[in-house]
């Protein structure tokens, strides 16, 4: 069993339900029909993506050691506010609706900005110049 | 919706943070970091529960809290892409491409599976 700091755990639990309730609220804000382009998740997965590559970059190779920002900004906060699972029961849904070019479109769509908002993320960090 | 199902979406929310980053280091433990089997189990299993809420037509507050609020915190797409970009720096283009595919993929079959098991329930 790993080894469980309470500190750790609570730190991950605050970012989960920030980043959670976000999410919902931007899900039932900019909801969109079942057959239709998920634009509130997809904008949910994107900027998360963004935002877990520049707090990951600059806590890992920038900031001096800290113990809970990673976990509750990066696995607390990113990872609960962006989401695989809705992401793949919308685009069931909209493969169900016979519109397999949308379906494909928004499963690649989806993988490409996230990755480039990763991409983009990262050199921006590292790019920065640390002022000593 | 009313304050109390928000509160529950924080909580929920919370702990399904909480279990990701517990199943996480419990499989990298045992599987090692050279491949993400963590994030990638983690997330075909959120897709398969999803899968069957969905299928079980639960809707309204329920949906939003068990679902969208406890499944959705639990996968993440964050984290996914995050570790395949640095397969990806690490060169190791091609465990980068088959996490990308292999979640894709099993995902989506495991969404079908998991609705398909809850419509026949």
């Amino acid at each position: 069993m790993p080894r469980i700091d309470r500190q750790e755990l609570a730190a991950i639990f605050a970012g989960g339900a920030v980043g959670a309730v976000l999410r919902v609220w931007l899900g039932q804000h900019f909801a969109s029909a079942d057959d239709s382009w998920p634009w509130a998740t997809f904008a949910i997965n994107v900027s998360g993506s963004f935002a877990l590559a520049y707090f990951a970059t600059r806590l890992q190779e920038r900031l001096p050691q800290s113990t809970y920002r990673r976990p509750l900004l990066g696995t607390g906060f990113c990872g609960a506010y962006t989401t695989f699972s809705t992401m793949q029961v919308e685009i069931l849904k909209i493969v169900e609706a016979h519109r397999y070019g949308l379906a494909a479109g928004y499963a690649f769509g989806s993988i490409a900005a996230g990755y480039a908002a990763i991409f983009l993320a990262t050199s921006i960090v590292r790019r920065t110049r640390v002022i000593a | 919706m009313s304050d109390w199902v928000w509160l529950a979406v924080a909580v929920v929310g919370g702990i399904g943070a909480m279990g990701r980053f517990f199943l996480d280091s419990l499989i990298a433990e045992h599987a090692g970091r050279d491949f993400p089997y963590g994030t990638f189990t983690i997330n075909i299993t959120g897709a398969l529960i999803l899968g069957v809420l969905t299928g079980l037509a639960i809707e309204g507050n329920l949906l939003v809290v068990a679902g969208t609020a406890t499944i959705g915190s639990y996968t993440t797409f964050s984290t996914w892409m995050l570790e395949t970009n640095r397969l990806a720096e690490d060169t190791e283009i091609p465990r980068a491409l088959i996490n990308t595919t292999a979640s894709l993929v099993v995902g989506f079959g495991a969404a079908l599976l998991g609705h398909t098991i809850g419509a026949h329930a």
